[in-house]
């Protein structure tokens, strides 16, 4: 009876589990805890693409997408389960939205043979794909934002921004601290006076900063902030009366969250962003057709559009893009974890791709080698139109100061290999 | 006096206010403890939960949207009408009531006379609960919050203290408000506390549940009605705190900063809530004004209940709490 039972159990849980033909893609989500109202647009929006792909074109390379969501609510602990959990499914690629679990599953994945993908987060110095072989950040990393920003700040100067107050308001995390060392070096060359100024998670208190920023009136204020801490941010700028135009957030301060609760007051608020805006795009009326009105979206299905929306939009398309280069790269359409590293070492972004999937100028163009795994370092500025209530693109992609980065980018991928014992590759 | 007083007062009247905002849920806390002896984990998300409700309300948001579509295969979002702050909130109050009387005929019902921490472990589970129960009926999305409360700097202030002191003094007007609100707050339940029947009965179930019982004072009621009235301190701190940030997961994060409060300020006593938090605000804001800066900043956290725990060394019972002694 019991051997019976038992294989009862397993012949239940075999039909349950998805067909190994399929490209199994995973997404760590946040559609709960303190940061859901960030990571809700960005799951819709990764789930949305992949949903379109099945619907409309059938998967990729004729291999249905078996999408595998687990919850993370942004908790470093819940991520590494949920990497452990579905990485026996075939998992290609892991994104997991988070800096602190990217640290805890570099190691992990590299050893495992299964690529991750930090798109805008994570370890910076993991472009060096000499020494990172499994992460790829590509098309920008936090220190491309920190250089974007100050590029910006300089154009807006004739480029000179010498003797010029700037303070970094951050989150007092890995993720807020990333910036600092970037911004520190470009101090030394551009000139400028930096003042660091950590706020503690959620960031729902932030009254002594803004006190601070009040009294010494810095030139600029940037922000690296996330969930709760950037809406209270612009708020108590607003609050002080700090010039709008003059506080630019990196790319996860940039959300319609971030500015909404502040009203009118946020008018003129800036923030990076390595993907264009809207849903003025010839894929949206495919999103529409296949994903929405056939009553598949992913959520409530009212994130369409949004900032993080787009910006998951963005992600699954260049995983979807990486597996078809897997595809052609190996000639097989049933491709596993490794062959999808490949296909994400040789992955090309151009306009014209961008072009045929719907997305005209939705991104900067890139491409991708084995010493490179984190794109060209382009990024743009937007900013908040209260009136409208859009963003707005104000300048092109451009890219960042590759003459400082890089050699930071050195330095901090060879104490990584020296501390893992890692041999680098691509000789 | 140098500009860098100047500042120092600021800063110390913006401590003031922000302790009025962590004294607003920690009083949460307190009116519970003082009737019921429950330490009750989920007063923060409670404000999270009557925020959420006020802003579905006024919105005229169908709660359990996502779920009816998914059951039903329907698309009913929106009941298409937006009802003014008052009768929204008067409707929010009327959730919070019904939700009081169903954590009491559900949860507390069933653990009469049960030991103190199988009740602070029900409310834990009641947190996580009421975190879903959010999140299911009104979406886990960033909702803004408008009641009219007005925000920004205090121009008069500003004004003011510049042509007196050549500085321009900071202060929020939305601070001032939940000020006012505050001090009507601790005001009112004082003496509802300490002159109305209600408030008698209530006083006498904190001090011997089984002596209010035999006078013939229902357990039941008063547990719903200082329910009731925690519900209704969460959705004033929910506001204020929600008009700031707009109403997400975080606002449920706010008893974090109530805590220390509460060992400072001691669980039995309203005043001993807003002194509490006033010491509170001023203690960080004061500390990381003057020493955060050498310490790397994002010092008040921690500070706050370094600060508490300095006063429970002395006061163990808090500074208005009731002490204790218990003899052999």
């Amino acid at each position: 009876m019991k051997l019976k039972l038992i294989t009862a159990v397993t012949a239940a849980m075999m039909a349950a589990a998805p067909a190994m033909a399929d490209l199994t893609f995973s997404a760590l989500s946040y559609r709960t805890g303190p940061y859901a109202a960030n990571g809700i647009p960005f799951a819709d929006g990764y789930q949305d693409y992949f949903t379109l792909m099945n619907e409309r074109d059938g998967g990729i390379g004729g291999e249905r997408i078996n999408l595998v969501e687990c919850e993370t609510a942004y908790n470093t602990e819940k991520g590494v389960e949920c990497y452990e959990a579905t990485k026996g499914q075939g998992v290609l690629v892991y994104q997991p939205l988070s800096t602190g679990i990217t640290y805890q599953l570099i190691p992990k994945a590299t050893a495992d043979d299964i690529p991750m993908h930090t798109m805008g987060y994570g370890r910076t110095s993991a472009k060096n794909g000499k020494v990172f072989s499994h992460i790829f950040n590509y098309p920008a990393n936090y220190w491309d934002g920190a250089s974007i920003a100050i590029k910006h700040i300089l154009d807006v100067n004739n480029g000179d921004i010498s003797g010029k107050k700037i303070a970094l308001v951050y989150h007092n995390s890995a993720y807020g601290k990333e910036p600092i060392r970037t911004l520190e070096e470009l101090a030394k060359k551009h000139g400028y006076e930096l003042t660091l100024l950590a706020v503690d998670h959620p960031g729902q208190e932030q009254k002594s900063q803004w006190l601070q920023i009040r009294r010494e009136r810095p030139d600029y204020v940037l922000m690296w902030g996330w969930g709760v801490m950037n809406s209270v941010a612009i708020q108590e700028a607003v609050n002080i009366r700090y010039p709008m135009e003059n506080f630019i957030g990196i790319w996860w301060s940039g959300s319609e969250n971030d500015v909404l609760p502040a009203g009118e007051g946020a008018n003129g608020y800036k923030a990076l962003t390595f993907h264009n805006l809207g849903s003025d795009y010839p894929l949206y009326a495919d999103l529409q057709k296949y994903v929405k009105d056939a009553g598949k979206a992913a959520g409530a299905g009212d994130q369409m559009g949004t900032v993080l929306y787009n910006r998951g939009l963005y992600a699954a398309m260049l995983a979807v893009e990486a597996a078809k280069t897997a595809q052609g790269i190996h000639g097989t359409a049933q491709i596993t974890p490794a062959m999808m590293r490949d296909g994400m070492e040789a992955l090309e972004i151009t306009e014209e791709k961008m072009a045929a999937l719907g997305l005209p100028n939705f991104g900067p163009t890139f491409s991708v080698s084995c010493e490179n795994h984190g794109g060209d370092g382009f990024g743009a500025v937007k900013q908040w139109d209260a009136a409208a209530g859009e963003w707005k693109m104000i300048t092109d992609f451009f890219q960042s100061d590759q003459d400082v980065l890089n050699p930071l980018i050195e330095e901090d991928s060879a104490a990584y290999a020296a501390e893992a014992n890692i041999t680098p590759r691509c000789e | 006096m140098p500009e860098q007083l100047f500042f120092a007062l600021e800063v110390i009247l913006n401590g003031l206010m922000a302790g009025v905002l962590y004294a607003l849920v920690a009083l949460g806390f307190v009116l519970i403890y003082k009737a019921s002896g429950i330490f009750n984990y989920s007063q923060g998300v409670m404000a999270l939960f009557a925020a959420a409700t006020l802003v579905g309300i006024m919105d005229g948001q169908v709660p359990f949207s996502h779920l009816i579509n998914a059951i039903f295969g329907t698309n009913v979002h929106h009941f298409g009408w937006h009802i003014p702050a008052l009768l929204g909130i008067l409707l929010t109050m009327g959730v919070m009531v019904f939700l009081a009387w169903a954590v009491n005929r559900f949860v507390f019902k069933h653990l009469v006379n049960q030991e103190p921490i199988i009740l602070f472990m029900a409310t834990i589970g009641l947190a996580y609960f009421l975190e879903g129960l959010s999140d299911l009926m009104w979406g886990g999305q960033l909702k803004t919050l408008d009641v009219g409360l007005p925000q920004g700097m205090n121009a008069t202030l500003d004004e003011v203290t510049f042509n007196l002191f050549g500085y321009g003094f900071f202060i929020d007007n939305l601070d001032i408000v939940a000020s006012i609100v505050a001090l009507i707050l601790v005001v009112t339940l004082t003496l509802y506390s300490q002159y109305s029947k209600q408030g008698r009965a209530l006083r006498a179930v904190a001090d011997d549940h089984q002596a209010a019982l035999s006078v013939g004072i229902s357990l039941n009621f008063i547990w719903i009605l200082v329910w009731s009235i925690a519900g209704f301190v969460a959705l004033v701190a929910g506001i204020m705190w929600g008009a700031k940030s707009g109403v997400q997961f975080s606002l449920s994060l706010m008893a974090l900063k109530a805590l220390p409060v509460l060992m400072l300020g001691g669980f039995t006593s309203i005043p001993g809530a807003i002194v509490g938090g006033l010491i509170i605000g001023v203690g960080e804001k004061l500390f990381e004004f003057t020493l955060g800066g050498m310490m790397g900043g994002a010092t008040e956290n921690w500070f706050a209940y370094v600060l508490a725990l300095i006063f429970l060394v002395f006061r163990p019972q808090g500074l208005f709490g009731e002490k204790i002694i218990e003899r052999v």
